[in-house]
């Protein structure tokens, strides 16, 4: 108890638990599911929880729970292929700028901070509003990249920039070695740790802008995700009839995943800011 | 003024790792006590016990270091353990640390660094008085009035440090604790600072403990000698006799090792016959 | 001299960030898959009102006069730029026709600004008090149990936590109203007990959040800082835990965060904008909204370029202030 949430590893085990938690409800469960829970009056409207519907039914016709894992898988997903291909791109060209210096240095410095600068919720907004009032989840996906890659850059062209300076770098460089394979060799497992808590943390913003523009019913309607079912719930007046566990599920299922992603990005940030000095 | 009575001091919350072993010395009123030593042998150790600063986890195991000081307004003797000497910091002793350059807070100017902290005795006069009286104070080490409006990184490594022992001296307190005062001084300025602090000391009549792992400058100013080796004391007397017949084998080393001070000492000796 | 030249680099950055600001608004409604001025027509249409072709040719004009789709691209992109820049001029808007889009904006932006500022500037005083306090005994008990709330109010978005408090404080216990209405007459206090009382829900679902933030990582930051020699100097020479804090610490750790802010602004104003629409709240986030439910797309371009720019220009004036008042960097 003492060493409650200030110590590294135990606060990385709880947001590992809450994230294992997290993917057996959205990774295994949907397997499962005894039909597409997206389809209306496939249960009786308007149950309250019990042993057959775990987490009642919508207005709709909706098992809840299962809904609910269906909504949870889609949001993990996006979040994933969102923060892999921000940080992928993000350190290629962190690296890139912060290794080559010069004019791609600047050009690609100019685009992170631009990009930075600008909201990217509202940019959404307008496309889905313009095409057609809502958008399809690979175009959401796509635009969040857009946006995210700048994050982990800027952080890897710092460290690129220092690294140049090292010591090691240069050993390894008048030894003969090439870029790529110093690239590869020495400064990747620096970069490492840190870019996995940013990984993570993109996970949390990618899934958090997604949810923000499904709650005002700008995202997919194809598709369950855990913003489009509080939209849901709200658009069919969950509130106004009392039928809080329909809005509460989503709501709290977002609230426990992102704590987890956060204990977890910050905990891992903290372990390898531990093995930085103890190095 | 302070009586160190064999004292065990070293390091660590759990295990213990002793850093001090067994001293046992007296700090007197109105000397200059040099502190000699290699890297690692417990001189800053020792200055931390004395002083009483136990932040950085330092304990001592067993001895004494006991003060005694006179109460300025009441004229009645303070007696007590360095534990709590705490209401006496930049009253009746300051302090000044070793390795100058975070020592000070990078925000903040270093006239208001000088005047933060100072007794009430010291800051007579307005705000104005003050100043001059600082900058004049400062002018004694070379350091411009200018200085005073400058933040620390605008100074160099040499001006940091002489603006640390302005600000111990400033004090005009009893004992002033100074760990490698003049290390990253050049020789020309670090004789400056050193001639600085023994003529403020001898106007004071107040106490001066030195740190220093060079002997040429303990040989200049220092009245008493302690040379440390291990965490022990293994000579200490007189300066003038330690130089001149060294007992202990590290210190007959310590001062062989120093071929340029026999030839100054001889310089000065023909200077002085003729 | 240094500092001028900095200035101006910093403010050709600016320059450029808006142009590249207002070329991303430009090509988003050129980008899609769908052309926006069909897929608008095509809505009319489907809400059921009839019109002659005439006539859709005419709303056809004016819908392609509105995004700039005229004359060749290099025209459109400076009649834009033009529009945007030199005449802040969107247009009357379509579903409050004929009220202009900016007299629109402007009634919206003292909301959102004041929602913003006034929960921020709270959450940031709250969570630096906290923050001091616990990161100079990081390992007592209270500090502990404050950074564990803290870690658990910072991952949850505005939005939710503005579900959540609605839920519970407008819906199961009936305090606060359900949305937004504001009455009484200009300055009397009835209005200023009003404009609190309805603001109060929006404004703590970010001071929470934002509270969160700054506890976590002013902990951090003083727990750091104490141990750094110059507060270990502080305290050699007998200045108060106090004095330590508010001098020595406190400026030290204020400093960073000011780039933090700039950082931030942007998903700060995002989360602010979904709070807004939930609590009908009649700021720069419900005007989008009733832009975008209304198909009101002079409303639209003219609320969004607005936010892009005024979120840009607030990341690069904070990251013109922060060199200005770090001495490191102010006197090199
Ligand atoms: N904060 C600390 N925690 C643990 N051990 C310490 C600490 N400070 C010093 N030590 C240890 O105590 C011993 C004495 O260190 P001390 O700093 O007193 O030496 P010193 O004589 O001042 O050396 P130098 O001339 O390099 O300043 C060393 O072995 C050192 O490793
Ligand atoms: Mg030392």
């Amino acid at each position: 108890m003492r060493s409650f949430f200030t110590h590294a590893p135990f606060r990385l085990y709880l947001g590992l638990l809450l994230l294992a938690v997290c993917i057996v409800v959205g990774g295994i469960l949907p397997w499962l599911a005894p039909g597409d829970p997206l389809v209306w009056y496939s249960a009786p409207r308007n149950q309250n929880p019990s042993g057959a519907y775990w987490l009642g039914t919508t207005s709709l016709g909706q098992d809840v729970f299962w809904l609910l894992t269906y909504a949870l898988r889609n949001s993990i997903i996006l979040g994933l292929i969102v923060a892999g291909l921000s940080t992928v791109i993000g350190v290629f060209l962190g690296l890139a700028a912060g290794y080559a210096g010069g004019w791609l240095d600047r050009v690609l410095s100019f685009f992170m901070d631009a990009l930075l600068c600008i909201p990217t919720l509202p940019i959404l907004i307008l496309m889905a509003a313009l095409f057609g009032g809502q958008l399809a989840l690979p175009i959401v996906g796509l635009l969040l990249v857009v946006f995210n890659w700048p994050y982990p850059a800027r952080q890897v062209r710092a460290v690129a920039l220092t690294m140049r300076e090292r010591e090691f770098i240069n050993v390894a460089w008048f030894s003969g070695e090439s870029s790529s394979r110093i690239l590869i060799r020495h400064i990747f497992p620096y970069i490492a740790g840190w870019s996995a808590a940013n990984f993570i943390n993109t996970v949390l913003v990618g899934i958090s802008t997604e949810s923000a523009l499904a709650v005002i019913g700008l995202s997919s309607a194809q598709q369950a995700t855990l913003g489009t079912m509080i939209y849901w719930a709200i658009n069919y007046q969950a509130l106004l009839g009392g039928k809080y566990v329909w809005i509460g599920s989503p709501v709290v299922a977002i609230v426990l995943l992102f704590i987890g992603l956060f204990l977890v990005s910050s905990g891992l940030s903290m372990q390898s800011a531990a093995k930085r000095m103890s190095v | 003024m302070i009586s160190i009575d064999n004292v065990t001091v070293g390091y660590g919350a759990a295990g213990f790792i002793t850093a001090v072993d067994g001293v046992s010395f007296t700090i007197g009123s109105n000397e200059i006590i040099g502190i000699a030593g290699e890297s690692g042998s417990g001189k800053s150790t020792l200055m931390r016990a004395v002083y009483g600063d136990f932040s950085t986890g330092l304990r001592i195991k067993s001895g004494t270091v006991t003060g005694r000081f006179t109460d300025a307004a009441t004229g009645k003797t303070i007696e007590k353990p360095s534990s709590l000497f705490r209401d006496l910091w930049w009253d009746q002793i300051s302090y000044i640390p070793q390795g100058s350059m975070s020592v000070l807070n990078p925000l903040m100017k270093i006239e208001k660094q000088v005047v933060d902290g100072l007794p009430r005795r010291e800051r007579g006069g307005g705000r104005r008085e003050l100043r001059a009286r600082i900058a004049k104070f400062l002018a004694g080490f070379g350091l411009e009035e200018n200085v005073l409006d400058a933040y620390p990184h605008q100074l160099s490594g040499g001006m940091r440090q002489r603006v640390l022992v302005a600000i111990a001296a400033f004090v005009n307190p009893r004992l002033i604790l100074a760990d490698e005062p003049t290390t990253a001084l050049d020789v020309v300025v670090q004789k400056k600072i050193l001639l600085m602090m023994v003529e403020i000391q001898r106007r004071l009549q107040n106490t001066l403990v030195l740190v220093s792992h060079d002997l040429g400058v303990h040989y200049q100013i220092t009245d008493r000698l302690v040379i440390m080796y291990k965490g022990q004391i293994v000579e200490a007397g007189r300066t003038a006799d330690i130089f001149a017949n060294p007992q202990h084998d590290y210190t007959r080393n310590l001062i062989a090792s120093l071929p340029r001070l026999h030839g100054q000492r001889a310089v000065d000796r023909v200077g002085a016959g003729a | 001299m240094h500092l001028l030249r900095f200035i101006a680099g910093r403010l050709v950055v600016y320059a450029l960030v808006i142009v590249f600001a207002l070329t991303v608004l430009f090509f988003v409604p050129r980008l899609g898959p769908t052309d926006p001025v069909e897929a608008m027509l095509a809505k009319v249409a489907s809400q059921g009102a009839y019109m002659d072709p005439a006539q859709v040719d005419k709303l056809r004009q004016s819908l392609i006069d509105t995004f700039g789709l005229g004359g060749s691209l290099w025209e459109q992109y400076g009649a834009f730029v033009n529009r945007i820049v030199f005449s802040a001029d969107f247009g009357p808007s379509l579903s409050m026709y004929p009220t202009p889009v900016m007299e629109l904006i402007w009634n919206a932006l003292p909301w959102t600004f004041g929602l913003l500022l006034s929960s921020t500037l709270i959450a940031w005083i709250l969570g630096n008090f906290v923050g001091l306090l616990s990161g100079w005994r990081p390992n007592s008990n209270s500090s502990r149990v404050m950074e564990g709330i803290a870690i658990c109010l910072y991952p949850i978005p505005y939005y939710i936590l503005a579900l959540v408090l609605s839920i519970l404080f407008s819906y199961v216990w009936k305090i606060f109203p359900l949305t937004t209405t504001i009455r009484g007459a200009p300055w009397s206090w009835e209005l200023v007990s009003s404009i609190v009382w309805n603001s109060f829900l929006p404004a703590m679902s970010i001071v929470i959040v934002v509270f969160g933030w700054w506890v976590i990582s002013v902990k951090a930051q003083t727990s750091a800082l104490k141990e750094e020699e110059f507060a270990r100097y502080a305290r050699l020479k007998g200045l108060s835990d106090g004095r330590i804090l508010t001098a020595y610490i406190l400026p030290n750790a204020l400093l960073p965060q000011i780039t933090f802010l700039a950082l931030q602004i942007g998903l700060m104003f995002n989360g602010s904008l979904i709070t807004e629409i939930l609590f009908d709240y009649p700021g720069l986030g419900l005007l989008i909204y009733t832009a975008v439910l209304q198909g009101d797309f002079n409303l639209l371009m003219g609320t969004i370029s607005l936010s892009v720019i005024a979120v840009a220009t607030a990341t690069m004036i904070i990251d013109l202030i922060y060199p200005l008042l770090d001495p490191r960097i102010r006197h090199r």
